[in-house]
């Protein structure tokens, strides 16, 4: 099938600049998971079962402050939850596949994925190969994701502990939060549950964490309702640059 | 043996999720509603996670010029408001961290 394999090294292709951008993720990743404690075939099969690069920050972060499981989980789940969103998104395009062909797409459905794809999904053409496309944005993801990984466990490996090591996870979220608050809306949201965490740090079992984001969320929604689309600046919406998401 | 269950079950959440209306095939619609507050999920829960990493060093609240980590973490999100840049916001953080903590002795 000569158009399917065009479709998929079209995908792979489109994804390569992206892919820049993730590499240094996975790095960090891999650092972080050891210093966090997680052995070095945890941390390479965390990027193969859970397959979402913010999730898995997260998870290294809680696991080295001795989060209660149930928190671990239900805020990883909080943070994936927009890629409904995106299989909503995808429903229409692929329902004609097999089962097998839509568990393997959702299962490479990440942020940077879902971009490319869609936008090649939008554009006029056959619909009839372009899963494929998908298929290679995803899979070209899912393998410079997990070398990436392994990369960064063996770094972190020989690197000296004494470095400020756990500081990169708050200066990874900075570096993916800040960019995207375009507007008022954004800002009230990311700055009500920051401040209830901060307020709300000493409840028990990190429950804080999960309570400042909820009240984020809904401040989030009132400032929407109240003055819709209030930009702060013109700046065009990127996607989401956290590794696969 | 925790981590491995955490890990297994946060790992068939996501699948779930990103299969979820693919599953459906597009006869279920997400309310828009649900749809808008899913929107400030990411800023929400990844500010509440960087605000007790840069106010409270230690466990406890300081606000003042002899946090390194405040300063080093606006510096951060100065770079990353101007450049856009993951990789800059990350130097650039890291770098006035270990300048500040060098100059403190």
């Amino acid at each position: 099938m000569p158009a399917a394999r065009a479709q998929f090294w079209s995908g792979v292709k489109a994804e390569l600049p992206i892919l820049v951008g993730v590499v240094p993720f996975g790095l960090i990743y891999g650092i972080l998971a050891l210093d966090a404690g997680l052995t070095a075939l945890q941390a390479q099969a965390m990027s193969t079962v859970v397959f979402a690069g913010s999730s898995q920050f997260i998870m290294a972060q809680l696991f080295a402050i001795n989060t209660p499981v149930v928190v671990i989980i239900i805020t990883a789940f909080l943070v994936n939850l927009r890629h409904a969103l995106y299989s909503a998104s995808m429903s229409t395009y692929v329902k004609h596949l097999s089962e097998g062909w839509k568990y393997g797409l959702a299962y490479l459905l990440t942020d940077e994925a879902y971009a490319v794809s869609i936008n090649h999904y939008r554009e006029p053409g056959e619909l009839k190969y372009k899963h494929f496309y998908l298929l290679g944005s995803g899979l070209a993801l899912w393998t410079t994701w997990q070398i990436s990984t392994a990369a960064g466990i063996l770094v972190g490996s020989v690197i000296p502990s004494e470095l400020p090591l756990d500081f990169f996870i708050a200066l990874t979220f900075i570096a993916l939060v800040v960019p995207n608050l375009e507007d008022r809306a954004g800002l009230a949201s990311a700055f009500s549950a920051g401040t209830i965490s901060v307020i709300a740090f000493q409840l028990p079992f990190r429950l804080g964490l999960v309570l400042a984001a909820l009240i984020g969320i809904v401040v989030g929604m009132v400032v929407e309702e109240k003055w819709p689309s209030m930009r702060v600046t013109g700046r065009e919406r990127q996607a989401d640059r956290e590794g696969p998401g | 043996m925790t981590v491995w269950l955490t890990m297994l079950v946060v790992g068939l959440l996501t699948f779930g999720t990103r299969l979820s209306f693919i599953y459906l095939f597009g006869r279920q619609q997400i309310p828009t509603r649900v749809k808008r507050g899913l929107r400030f999920v990411p800023p929400a829960v990844l500010t509440a996670l960087i605000f007790p990493e840069l106010f409270l060093p230690g466990g406890t609240l300081d606000v003042s010029l002899g946090n390194e980590r405040l300063i080093a973490g606006i510096i951060a999100a100065l770079v990353a408001w101007r450049s856009r840049s993951t990789v800059a916001t990350i130097i650039a953080g890291m770098a006035a961290l270990l300048l500040l903590q060098a100059l403190a002795g």
